[in-house]
């Protein structure tokens, strides 16, 4: 006997060979279930999301099977590490390099705050140049805090309404980082 | 070949420049003199052509900043005899009003890549540098962020208010 487990089905009408729900529901489900992570790799957080890509942690059970290294393929911005002042343009268009809908989540204090890197060099947060959707904190965190974060995304892009991403207010968060 | 003294260093260069060596010392062993910013660029080419000495690799080209002192911005350049095996440590102090100082790049290609860091950190001029652009710092930087009057921290950092470390 297989012990996969499948996703419980959103809440619907179901009846004799027919199941209803709202479109919106379906899509975030099946969204949810298939992120592809860009990991944005720089410094020991890194490797704590290596370990999580491993076979121990196995990071590929929550439908981030393929780690996309392409920004285009990608649906979620993994930043962990440091971001220098000098790297953080390269992030920036990595961004915008992204497909809508797009998630970002800073793991770590360095991306998340600067952290112990409170200095001229270190880019304060990632959040100073682009919209962050999840804050992992920890330095580094554990692989199950990736992990636990990487759920939290997961509920978010399962509930996100489907004109998000067209709405005004989504349009006013990019403009306040200038991005469009 | 064995070792040269490094009293045999300064009665070289004490000939050669005579009062324009200043202040020579060795700590751990270490030959460390001053010397001004008119003649560094002949005791560099002097320690490097020499036949004896053979000072041909450039170690490393800094900077130091003083506030205190009235020619506050102390450059310094470590220079390797690979031939005997010893080193130098030359200072040379000049004033932050007007910051020059001759580039060693004709002297060592090695300079370039030096000198641009230590004028990205300190904003020393290098009279004579090819590009002498900032190089590890964001391009669009506006102060040479190791001198003292600077502060370290980034300005941006709202969290770390000063009641919270008991300042």
């Amino acid at each position: 006997m297989s012990d996969i487990n499948l996703v419980e089905a959103p809440a619907g009408v179901e009846g004799a060979g027919f199941f209803a729900t709202s479109l919106e529901k379906v899509v975030g489900m099946a969204r949810a279930n298939s992120l592809w992570p860009l990991p944005f790799a720089t410094s020991c957080c890194g490797i704590e999301f290596m370990a999580t890509m491993g076979s121990h942690y196995d990071f590929s059970r929550f439908g981030a099977e393929r780690p996309s290294f392409s920004p285009r393929q990608a649906d979620l911005l993994m930043v962990m590490g440091t971001i220098a002042k000098k790297m953080a343009p390269v992030l920036r268009q990595v961004y915008i390099q992204m497909a809508e809908p797009r998630w970002v989540i800073a793991v770590g204090a360095c991306a998340s705050s600067g952290g112990i890197f409170d200095t001229y060099s270190v880019l304060q947060g990632i959040d100073e140049i682009i919209p962050v959707d999840v804050y992992v904190p920890g330095c580094p965190p554990r692989p199950e805090a990736i992990i636990n974060g990487f759920n939290k995304i997961q509920d978010l892009v399962r509930s996100e309404s489907l004109r998000r991403r067209e709405s005004p207010e989504y349009s006013a968060l990019l403009a306040k980082y200038g991005i469009q | 070949m064995g070792k040269i003294a490094n009293q045999h260093i300064i009665d070289k260069l004490s000939t050669q420049f005579g009062e324009k060596i200043l202040t020579p010392s060795e700590p751990f062993g270490l030959l460390t003199f001053e010397t001004s910013v008119t003649i560094i660029a002949d005791v560099l080419a002097f320690l490097k052509n020499d036949k004896e000495l053979q000072f041909i690799y450039l170690t490393d080209i800094t900077a130091v900043h003083y506030p205190e002192k009235t020619n506050a911005l102390a450059v310094v350049y470590h220079i390797h005899s690979l031939i005997h095996n010893v080193r130098v440590r030359i200072k040379v102090f000049i004033p932050t009003s007007n910051p020059t100082i001759p580039s060693a790049t004709t002297l060592w290609e090695g300079a370039n890549w030096m000198e641009r860091e230590t004028f990205d950190f300190y904003g020393i001029q290098f009279i004579g540098h090819p590009n002498l652009v900032r190089i590890l710092n964001v391009d669009d930087m506006t102060v040479f962020p190791m001198r003292k009057e600077f502060a370290l921290e980034d300005p941006n950092r709202v969290d770390k208010k000063d009641f919270f470390f008991g300042r």
